[in-house]
């Protein structure tokens, strides 16, 4: 393997778009994959809990035309993982039909296979039984009350069930997987080709950024993979992968830099070097491996607790600003009497104050305030309709509860925004985010199917 | 000897959420002296971190320096409702990271200690 495997990942996030010309030109110079990653919980439990897309179909459709079209007329396999965002059943079937509507318009014909992600509850119940689900970093564990609120439950796959849709004898053009773990795909087809672990899991952990590592950072990058070796350039002229981007990137949104683990064992980079091989390309070498003793998987399960409906306007009255603390709380009695979800706790009411202290709330060390502020008023109810209702009351008494010293008696919040008390739907939180041991368990299976003309 | 603000001396200082119960910090530098002089003489301790962000010292769950990467990591506990939640301030967690562009460093020497370094 002297010429090594080379792997093209466009873009860190499928439908953030990408360099096109240089997507065609690090395809012309020839890769044996494309892999890109379509999903995330950087925004919450809110795709997983109601399924919706991390970007518009229109962006989908832009950034996979091109991907299918190199699949479909250069026989190169793609791998899109945690399809639409959140990686659910039905957002895979929705990205496959995708798949199909545009390979039929392009006259490509694809075989595809789907990997499914969603965990049946009664599974996780009875792992919580037998004590096979770990507490998060909380030290928290699911209960089966909980779980049973669950709306929708996903697992991070490993690599495992992607590995035999990417042999050489090449048994599919496109894998749309559920929800994985970020590195997943990218070291599956590593470790299809008898790549050791090692560099398969460290060169997936920096490429499904895509090219996240390299200086100024965004766009496409490609991964050369030997045996004991990996090397990454950035598709587009313009950037450059350096030693320290790339170890930087080796640690980005990771608790720890040195010691990384995933669903088959820790990634170990304490030992790791980073060698520029040109201006633009760095040679990672001295990952080390060592394979769990029991097979995890992270579970991810997101539960509605309520719906909310907000109001932002701006204060910039001096005299107000300096009580801006006691005056919240006296609007917060005020709505209480007025609202009895919000007295007995049906309802929920937080003010973010920026200017003050909106960003980092109590992590906030600065004390002062600026000469303006603006108030984001956060209602929480059962329904939407309570939650308006809560924030209305609670709106309408910013713009006009008296203070001490008041002088403005016309008003004192300017709302930039009509309707002034905007319902903005449901709320959810993460009811699991817990690593559950499946071995001996079949979580994912796999179907596959011809799309296109 | 007079200070210098960490964030004068690091290339990169972020925050970003590490699933939806950490939030990691990371602090780059691209000269290794620089690195070298902020782990030997900065007092970027858990006890330093727990009073800069406000926290208790038992939310700390890893402080430190890393070599390979010439940076300086720290990973919290996210306490509020959970990421995305109710009274969520900062879903992807990337605006935590500004008390640590303050923090006081030592100034940088010509003395022989750095002479010797890296």
């Amino acid at each position: 393997m002297t010429t090594g495997v080379r792997i093209l990942t466009p873009v860190g996030m499928l439908g953030y778009g990408y360099p096109i010309n240089d997507f065609w030109a690090a395809v012309d110079r020839g890769v044996d994959a494309i892999v890109v990653d379509s999903g995330s919980t950087d925004p919450g439990p809110i795709m997983l809990g109601t399924g919706t897309l991390l970007v518009t179909e229109d962006s989908y459709v832009r950034d996979l035309r091109p991907l299918l079209q190199a699949a479909g007329t250069r026989g190169i396999p793609l791998v899109i993982s945690s399809a639409g965002g959140a990686g659910t059943n039905a957002q895979v079937d929705w990205m496959v039909e995708l798949v199909d509507r545009i390979a039929t318009e392009e006259g490509l014909s694809l075989r595809v296979a789907s990997v499914y992600a969603d965990i049946d509850p009664a599974i996780v119940l009875d792992q919580l039984d037998k004590g096979r689900i770990r507490p998060n970093v909380l030290g928290d564990l699911p209960t089966h009350a909980s779980v049973h609120d669950t709306t929708a439950i996903v697992a991070q796959m490993g690599a495992e069930p992607l590995v035999p849709l990417l042999t050489e004898d090449h048994p599919v053009d496109v894998v749309v997987a559920g929800r994985a773990y970020d590195p997943a795909p990218h070291a599956a087809f590593c470790l299809s080709r008898g790549i050791d672990p090692a560099i398969a899991w460290h060169m997936g952990k920096i490429m499904e950024c895509g090219a996240m590592c390299a200086i100024p950072k965004s766009g496409g990058v490609v991964a050369t993979v030997y045996r004991d070796a990996f090397e990454l350039t950035p598709i587009s002229a313009h950037q450059a992968c350096t030693p320290l981007s790339v170890a930087a990137h080796t640690l980005y949104e990771k608790g720890r830099p040195d010691l990384l683990v995933g669903p088959s064992g820790v990634l170990d980079v304490r030992h790791c070097t980073y060698t520029a091989v040109d201006d633009r390309t760095v040679r990672v070498q001295n990952s080390r491996f060592e394979p769990a003793r029991t097979a995890t998987v992270k579970l991810e399960g997101a539960s509605p607790v309520g719906y909310r409906s907000v109001f932002i306007g701006g204060i910039r009255d001096p005299l107000l600003i300096r009580q801006i603390e006691d005056f919240l709380d006296q609007v917060r009695v005020h709505v209480g009497v007025l609202q009895p979800d919000l007295a007995n706790g049906e309802a929920s009411l937080r003010f973010h104050v920026y200017g003050k202290n909106g960003t980092m709330g109590d992590w906030e060390p600065h004390g002062g305030v600026g000469h303006e502020v603006a108030i984001l008023g956060e209602v929480t109810a059962p329904t939407q309709e309570r939650a308006t209702a809560v924030c209305t009351s609670a709106r309408v008494a910013v713009l006009h509860k008296s203070y001490p010293g008041q002088k403005a008696t016309a008003g004192n919040l300017a709302l930039p925004l009509t309707p002034l008390d905007i319902p903005i739907g449901p709320v959810f939180e993460f009811t699991l985010y817990h690593v559950m041991d499946s071995e001996g368990l079949r979580l994912f299976s796999t179907e596959t199917r011809k799309v296109g003309i | 000897m007079g200070t210098i603000a960490l964030g004068e001396l690091a290339d990169v200082v972020r925050s970003k959420n590490a699933g939806p119960y950490e939030i990691t910090f990371d602090v780059l530098f691209n000269d290794y002296r620089t690195y070298a002089h902020v782990r030997d003489h900065g007092d970027l301790t858990e006890q330093v971190m727990a009073s800069l962000f406000r926290i208790p010292l038992g939310d700390i769950v890893y402080c430190s320096f890393f070599e390979p990467a010439q940076s300086f990591k720290l990973t919290v506990l996210r306490r509020n409702s959970g990421q995305g939640g109710v009274g969520e301030r900062d879903t992807f967690g990337c605006q935590q990271h500004a008390p640590l562009l303050g923090l006081p460093i030592p100034a940088l020497s010509t003395g022989p200690d750095l002479a010797t370094g890296g």
